[in-house]
């Protein structure tokens, strides 16, 4: 008789700083600074036997009217320096940020991840992100507004200069010269590193579009999501995992780690109160109002946020805010918020709490451990990418109560079994080309 | 009184290339004992070695006093990474970074990024100036206080305390502001050595450096490039009591185990004049009498020593330099600050937004 194997999941640690809408308000709230905040999610995650810990990046404050965006949480490190320093305090957790392509040069970039392989013992790991963003390019020298339609080319042209790079030197320790001279980037000369202890640093990629998808399947060693949903994710899974074979590579050669929340409570219902309160706090007025114009693309100061929606349309074209990404058709969302406003009778902040994305996972440790597990053995994901909402503390509840259920369920680990990041996700080596 | 100017002591790490974090924590750990103000790192697309900044901020938070100054290169790097990375290692060593400019001016080097090619090392060196000027700007660019958290308005910064630098560079320009939080030093240390950077590489110097490596083989030669040091730096409009001039000494205390060579002069205290700059060997004995006699007939502010071996002469360094220095009480026994501007005695820089906005 065969049984079924329980699937082993992955999780992710994400650090909940600058950019998101953390309910910062809440004390004891650490800073998004120091470096202790960032030393316990780490531990936390390291203690909860997670495969990575991950940082996000911004490279320009977002601007909201002119303005500097205020309500948010702001200010970070900068994420290799900090990987680096935290490569000390951790000993097998994986470590792992975005970095954009486009405001960086692969010789520069691939010797930076190669020296944090080389200083954590084969833990690093790389978000590839891609950019055709003239406002975050004003803060630097190349300006860094390719063409949107090049974007795709120059990231996978970025990232097979990289590998040559890290693939460079001889075994025995010899650098060896490149000559490469492609669309986008001439590199010749030696690279400055030998190989690293995981031959590649893992590379990660997280686009949800057609040419993103692609680019997972091509390049990609973990692909992250935002699809939370059981169906959404599942139709995601099977259509990335089935371009894989295009490439030579085999489904279990990506690793697909949706984002997702969560909120624990003593029972269900309290749980779905902590996330009701949750949501409330992180949809301010001022931050209601702010969504609203974001959509609106009008100014909307005059409103009460606990009043009616507009009456007046959307101004379709107009970006209030920069450095944001926006999603979707404006003149839609309006129509769908102003049906929901009227259909439930929801003020502004109501709607907007309504409306905008809310936590994934919501209830107790069991019913938690038990969803995460359905997700994975249902084929709509490989593991998580944990997002804690108010405070990296958040971690160590999931850790003391969610991960001891999934280890008696036979679906997460119960030790390390080997010590580089690419070992925990069970991926190759990859191949030394010489 | 040149007497009771303290002394500064700094080390580089430097040597054949070391792909391992453990062995930099030894080296750093060891100097840290020794109470020093700070180890170096150098960097250098040219040759073999990790990412000088990433090694250090590796180290960090394995010291817990000790200056970490790792050459960071302006050539070829975005001048807005530049700053975000030392910030940063200033965050992550809670205020004990700081970075010795760095140019790249071979053709080798510029081939690696084939985005312009090999240029005249004044021009670099003015480019340096231009993105230590601009990496300064970003550090200021959130005053201290931005950060409110005023949960009754819901605003969790001051916008009006977070400032666009609007840097234009002859060949970059940065709009800003920061995208991380002004450092715990407000303004971590610029070093800069001036040694074959040219009459640009000691304009920028006098114009940016907390910290200024030169090289001599006599006192008196050291004490009148300090004394130029200090009148450029006036020119400029800066106090040169905010500059410190340390003596960068390649050392082999190897020699103490044999006779000495002929030709090196023995033991005597006179460090030799060679090409990469200013040598010493002989015992670390006679190496604190030299320091002491240097330091204390106000020649310089201190010393940056470059060990030959690094393992062993940092040993014979701290065991017994720095440990005669500080039996005669010409060197401190004990890191009483936190911070690398504290080590150096040097003030947290005003921020220049926040003085600007204060005289309008």
């Amino acid at each position: 008789m065969t049984v079924d194997q329980p699937r082993s999941l992955h999780l992710a640690a994400h650090f909940p700083g600058a950019g998101g809408p953390a309910a910062w308000s809440d004390s004891p709230v650490s800073s998004q600074i120091d470096f202790a905040s960032f030393e316990h999610l780490a531990r936390t995650a390291e203690r909860g036997l997670f495969d990575f810990f991950f940082l996000a990046e911004g490279l320009r404050l977002r601007e909201h009217k002119g303005l500097v965006h205020d309500l948010d949480v702001a200010g970070r490190p900068e994420s290799i320096t900090l990987l680096n320093a935290l490569a000390a305090v951790t000993d097998r957790l994986g470590l792992a940020a975005t970095v954009n392509v486009s405001f960086n040069e692969p010789y520069e970039l691939a010797r930076r991840l190669s020296s944090l392989d080389h200083l954590s013992s084969g833990r690093a790991g790389w978000n590839v992100v891609t950019s055709s963003d003239a406002f975050t390019g004003e803060n630097f020298r190349r300006g860094g507004c390719p063409d949107r339609v090049d974007r795709y080319t120059r990231a996978a042209e970025f990232i097979a200069t990289a590998r040559e790079l890290w693939d460079s030197w001889t075994p025995d320790g010899q650098p060896r010269p490149i000559f490469r001279s492609g669309q986008h980037f001439a590199v010749q000369g030696e690279f400055t590193v030998p190989r690293s202890p995981q031959g590649h640093p893992v590379v990660i990629q997280s686009g949800d579009s057609d040419e993103g998808r692609e680019f997972a399947a091509a390049f990609a060693d973990v692909a992250f999501t935002r699809h939370g949903t059981l169906d959404a994710g599942r139709a995601f899974y099977a259509d990335v995992k089935a371009r894989l074979a295009a490439y030579g590579r085999q489904p279990s050669d990506l690793k697909i780690m949706p984002g997702v929340t969560f909120v624990l409570g003593a029972s269900d219902a309290e749980a779905r109160e902590r996330a009701a309160a949750i949501r409330h706090e992180q949809i301010s007025p001022e931050r209601a109002l702010l969504v609203l114009e974001q959509v609106w693309g009008r100014d909307l100061s005059s409103y009460d946020p606990d009043g009616p929606l507009p009456e007046i349309d959307p101004e379709p074209d107009v970006l209030l805010t920069q450095g944001l990404t926006q999603t979707g058709d404006p003149l839609e969302t309006a129509a769908r918020w102003r049906e929901l406003s009227r259909a439930k009778g929801l003020s502004i902040r109501q709607t907007v709490i309504e409306a905008t994305t809310g936590q994934s996972f919501v209830g107790t440790a069991r019913s938690i451990a038990s969803a995460m597990a359905d997700f994975v053995s249902q084929g709509a994901a490989d593991g998580f990418l944990l997002v804690p909402h108010l405070t990296p503390g958040d971690l160590d509840e999931f850790v003391d109560e969610v991960v001891p259920l999934l280890q008696e369920r036979g679906v997460f680990r119960t030790c390390y079994s080997g010590t580089t990041l690419r070992a925990h996700l069970g991926l190759a080596q990859p191949v030394w080309k010489g | 009184m040149s007497r009771t100017r303290p002394l500064h002591l700094a080390v580089a790490l430097d040597g054949p290339a070391r792909y391992d974090a453990d062995h930099y924590t030894e080296l750093v750990t060891l100097a840290e004992r020794g109470t020093l103000d700070f180890v170096t790192l150098g960097d250098s697309f040219a040759r073999p070695g990790l990412d000088a900044l990433a090694v250090l901020a590796r180290v960090a938070p394995a010291t817990r006093r000790i200056g970490l100054v790792p050459t960071v290169t302006t050539t070829h790097t975005e001048p807005f990474h530049v700053s975000t990375a030392i910030a940063t290692l200033d965050w992550v060593s809670r205020g004990r970074a700081g970075w010795a400019v760095g140019v790249s001016a071979t053709q080798a080097e510029a081939r690696l990024f084939g985005r312009r090619p090999a240029a005249p090392a004044e021009e670099l060196w003015r480019e340096a100036g231009e993105v230590a000027d601009a990496v300064a700007r970003l550090w200021d660019s959130w005053e201290d206080g931005a950060e409110v958290r005023d949960a009754a308005r819901g605003r969790f910064i001051d916008r009006s305390k977070l400032h666009h630098v609007d840097f234009e560079g002859t060949r970059f320009s940065v709009r800003g502001p920061s995208t991380v939080p002004r450092p715990p030093q407000g303004r971590p240390i610029t070093a800069i050595d001036i040694t074959g950077a040219g009459a640009e590489g000691r304009r920028t110097a006098a114009r940016y450096a907390d910290v200024v490596f030169i090289r001599a083989a006599t006192p008196e030669q050291a004490a009148s490039l300090r004394a130029t040091v200090h009148r450029d730096a006036e020119a400029h409009g800066r106090d040169p009591s905010s500059l410190r001039v340390l003596l960068s000494l390649a050392v082999d205390l190897g020699g103490s185990e044999a006779t000495p060579e002929p030709g090196l002069g023995g033991f005597h205290s006179r460090p030799r004049l060679t090409t990469q700059g200013s040598y010493y060997s002989g015992g670390p004995v006679e190496l604190a009498e030299l320091i002491g006699k240097w330091h204390g007939g106000g020649a310089v502010d201190g010393f940056h020593l470059a060990p030959i071996a690094p393992h062993r002469d940092l040993e014979r360094i701290v065991n017994g330099t720095v440990a005669l220095l500080q039996h005669r009480s010409l060197f401190r026994t004990f890191h009483p600050g936190g911070t690398l501007r504290e080590h150096l005695g040097l003030a947290r820089p005003a921020n220049r937004y926040a003085l600007s906005k204060g005289n309008s």
